[in-house]
């Protein structure tokens, strides 16, 4: 381990060329702009936008809250403020009369230099939420055909599949298929239930574990079997729960995935949905989309694999066999810290498993985002050097810690630390909770 | 093949021990019931990476790699996906098709469950088969595979155009239709969903988005002239050509046909539209304010309110009675016409009305014990697991499926033994 290497990159004030924004932007007129803009002040923001905009005294107090500003030696463009005054403050202020390199400009700002993380609401002294003035803009981005290509094309994969990577529907249950077999080399007896109606659990996980790390599934199916839980895995559309649209402001197509996964649970009519390590797809069924649907909370119940984890060990069901030896620490995602409070019960897991665990500083609540999260790093390749620029106080964090692990319980988070850890030159390894868990619970001879 | 006219509706119990099944095989999976409740089958694991069905005690012939997807049709034959040397195919009452499949999945019976159809993979693309013949035409993706009622017909949306990762431009220009039969439409959309059939399944309609934000429903093809902000599954009328949908207007839903608004009300959200049996009334599940849900019925909200959900929504076979499955405060119980059962439950089946429309019934679960009940009385004998409950043609019976302690339970009791 080492102090993260100073990275000063030219790349980063480079002109990113997206050809989502740009072919978009390219469409744009000052009529549109105007139209949608006030279109969406008028019909869809209300009371909320109207009272956020006139609380704010501009005090610039979230500045030091926000971990693109202060990894960017506190360049105030990279301030909460200082975003919000690039983007809405003027759309506001012009009744939405700004052109098409405000609208290229206001586009990247809000969808690759804030993470929507919330940090800056809890600096705020009057709590204005700055993540939700930020999707206000990328909704705007949307209604006006303007949004990275990367994550537009994610969307479109949720929109076709109910998925986020494409994956058919023979994909998904041949993968489900294979892991079960595949685990059976370990518990003969061992099954993945799939379509079991009525069971207690319906077990939910995001796109990229069937796509790229399918062993997630192994792990989980072998955690369910220890455990004795009924549980199953739908075999159709539904079976993922994350969202993208979520964070491109397609509130249309985030309703009609959540309304998806939510149909599914009901079908096999679980008593709830136990979802793996992933932060963002929490805030959609538990937040976000669930609520852009009329339902105030999850109409079945939903609880993050970290909720499940302590569960399961304070009641015994799961057992560690041998503590994990390497020191770790413990990065705390922000849609399930901010977002749920699930803080603690993510360190009473840790140190169930680990013997040297090392908290880094701030924590908990006042975590650093990883800066991949609220649909960044789903925005590419063009943005990956902002991106690490933008979060050099994660990076210092980590170092020193000289812990020789990094628990990431998210999948985005784990994404975006792994680049951190590999841009800074930090010798650090990224595990989730359920890498280690499967590795330290009793299983079966 | 048995109508239920045919079935046994005399009062008894009938026992198929499961015990000897595990003694016999590594495993016995989750097992499937006859909608007679004659027969119980599980796919069952033989040993050496083979696996096999036992129905009633008695395994199928033929061992196989893999076996999935154990159905029985609603005329009570048993189909399962099966996996033999690499190929997968469909078993029907152990008898596979002819075709071979790279994969095969989504089984499909028509209403009287005498046509079985599945979605098809070879060779990355994609199709389906309907009594063992396939598509002519194969497409680079489908999704949203559906049997026509009688089972004549099957219809799926497909992709036509292909895409390579990153194309959001021409994506946007429309990649995808629907297949009736495998022939697709006439023209593409950005997005299809939710293909419906009509009744005698000569037409087929579906949700289309014609842009980011614009959506509508075509008919065979042809578009609403309006426009809309999102929609949600249309539904044919039972006997004329018209089409209703949930359309988003200005932010809120409300209920078009044939593109013409038709329900005054506006709500908060709008879904599962049904049509009563004659086609007289429409209702569907609405939310007149931010997390309240309800039934309303020719645009009439009920009175009673839920805070979490509303589903299985269901009209009486005369079209006078209107049953659903509601929860609130994280109990379910069953509301029919507006009145709610006085007993909730921890988890509730959708309602099942008996043929003349006295009863309704459902499965119910409480404290990890099943059992079912009529017109907001449950049953005390309880199992560790139920089927949904069956009335005989005349309503006075009813067939109880359900399982206890490793054994099968076939039940048939006096319905008024619930109900009173």
């Amino acid at each position: 381990m080492g102090d993260p290497a100073v990275q000063n990159d030219a790349a980063v004030e480079a002109k990113v060329v997206d050809e989502g924004i740009d072919r978009g932007v390219e469409a744009l007129t000052p009529e549109r702009i105007e139209s949608v803009i006030n279109q969406v002040f008028e019909k869809e923001t209300g009371a909320r936008l109207q009272a956020y905009v006139e609380t704010c005294v501009h005090c610039g107090l979230c500045s030091e809250a926000c971990h693109f500003y202060l990894s960017n030696d506190k360049d105030p463009k990279f301030s909460p403020v200082g975003k919000v005054k690039q983007t809405i403050w003027e759309m506001v202020k012009r009744k939405g009369r700004v052109d098409a390199d405000f609208i290229r400009n206001a586009v990247e700002v809000a969808h690759t230099q804030c993470n929507l993380c919330k940090r800056c609401a809890m600096y705020c002294p009057f709590g204005i939420d700055i993540a939700y003035l930020m999707l206000v803009v990328r909704r705007i981005c949307h209604k006006l055909g303007v949004t990275p290509l990367y994550i537009q094309d994610t969307v479109n994969s949720h929109s076709v599949t109910m998925n986020q990577m494409w994956v058919k529907e023979d994909e998904w249950i041949d993968t489900l298929q294979w892991q079960e077999e595949e685990g059976r080399d370990e518990i003969p007896d061992l099954r993945i239930p799939v379509e079991k109606e009525g069971a207690d659990i319906m077990y939910s996980v995001i796109a990229p574990e069937p796509k790229f790390q399918a062993g997630l599934i192994y792990q989980a199916a072998v955690l369910m079997n220890v455990a004795g839980m009924n549980w199953t895995m739908p075999a159709t559309p539904g079976w993922d729960n994350s969202d993208m649209a979520m964070y491109t402001g397609d509130n249309e197509i985030m309703a009609r995935v959540k309304r998806s996964h939510f149909e599914t649970a009901r079908r096999l009519r679980v008593n709830k949905i136990v979802m793996g390590e992933c932060g963002h797809a929490f805030r959609s069924i538990y937040d976000m989309g669930n609520r852009q649907l009329g339902w105030k909370m999850p109409p079945i119940p939903v609880q993050h694999a970290i909720d499940f984890y302590d569960e399961l060990l304070r009641e015994g069901k799961i057992r560690i066999a041998r503590k994990f030896e390497k020191s770790v620490t413990l990065h705390d995602p922000c849609n399930i810290v901010r977002g749920r409070g699930l803080h603690e019960k993510s360190r009473s897991v840790v140190r169930a498993m680990c013997d040297n665990f090392i908290e880094m500083h701030p924590n908990r609540e006042h975590n650093y985002c990883c800066a991949a999260g609220g649909g960044v790093i789903n925005c590419g390749p063009p943005y990956k050097q902002k991106r690490m620029a933008g979060n050099r106080v994660k990076a210092e964090q980590l170092a020193a810690t000289k812990a020789e692990v990094l628990i990431a319980p998210c999948h985005n988070c784990h994404s975006g630390l792994e680049d951190i850890i590999h841009h800074y030159k930090l010798d650090m390894e990224v595990k989730f909770i359920l890498d280690i868990l499967y590795e330290c619970m009793e299983k079966p001879e | 093949m048995s109508t239920m006219t045919d079935w046994d509706f005399d009062p008894g119990e009938k026992v198929i021990s499961m015990k000897e099944w595990k003694e016999r095989y590594e495993w016995v999976e989750d097992p499937q019931v006859s909608p007679d409740g004659e027969n119980v089958a599980a796919v069952v694991n033989l040993g050496n990476g083979e696996f096999t069905v036992c129905n009633n005690g008695e395994a199928w012939e033929s061992p196989c790699e893999k076996i999935w997807c154990l159905r029985f049709s609603p005329d009570g034959r048993l189909t399962a996906i099966v996996c033999q040397e690499m190929e997968w195919t469909m078993s029907v009452d152990g008898t596979f098709w002819d075709s071979r499949f790279d994969f095969l999945w989504n089984t499909r019976f028509s209403d009287d469950g005498a046509h079985i159809a599945a979605a098809w993979q070879n060779d990355l693309t994609y199709g389906m088969t309907l009594d063992d013949v396939s598509w002519e035409t194969g497409y680079s993706n489908m999704s949203g595979m559906c049997l026509s009622p009688e089972g004549g017909k099957t219809a799926a949306v497909v992709q036509t155009i292909g895409l390579n990762e990153g194309e959001i431009f021409k994506f946007a220009e429309g990649a995808y239709t629907a297949a009736l039969n495998g022939k697709t439409w006439p023209r593409n959309f950005m997005n299809v969903w939710d293909i419906a059939f009509s009744s005698n399944s000569e037409h087929i309609a579906a949700e289309v988005r014609l842009d980011r934000t614009t959506y509508t429903i075509a008919v065979d093809g042809e578009t609403w002239k309006q426009r809309y902000d999102c929609v949600w599954t249309p539904k044919f009328h039972p006997s004329e050509h018209k089409v209703v949908a949930p359309v988003r207007v200005a932010g809120a839903w409300t209920l078009a046909e044939n593109g013409v608004l038709i329900w005054k009300n506006r709500y908060l959200q709008l879904w599962q539209t049904l049509y009563s049996p004659c086609g007289k009334h429409i209702a569907a599940i609405v939310s007149p304010a931010y997390g309240k849900w309800t039934m309303a019925k020719d645009d009439q909200p009920w009175n009673n309110r839920f805070g979490e959900m509303v589903s299985d929504p269901v009209f009486s076979p005369n079209g006078d009675r209107l049953a659903v499955s509601v929860k609130d405060n994280g109990k379910w119980t069953l509301a029919v016409n507006d009145q709610v059962w006085g007993q909730w439950f921890n988890r509730v089946w959708g309602p099942v009305f008996s043929p003349d429309g006295r009863y309704v019934a459902s499965r119910v679960e409480s404290d990890g014990k099943f059992t079912c009940a009529v017109n907001g009385k449950a049953w005390e004998k309880t199992y560790d697991f139920c089927l949904d409950p069956v009335f005989s043609p005349d309503g006075d019976r009813l067939l109880v499926r359900a399982f206890k302690d490793g054994a099968y339970y076939r039940i048939v009791i006096p319905t008024t033994q619930i109900a009173g």
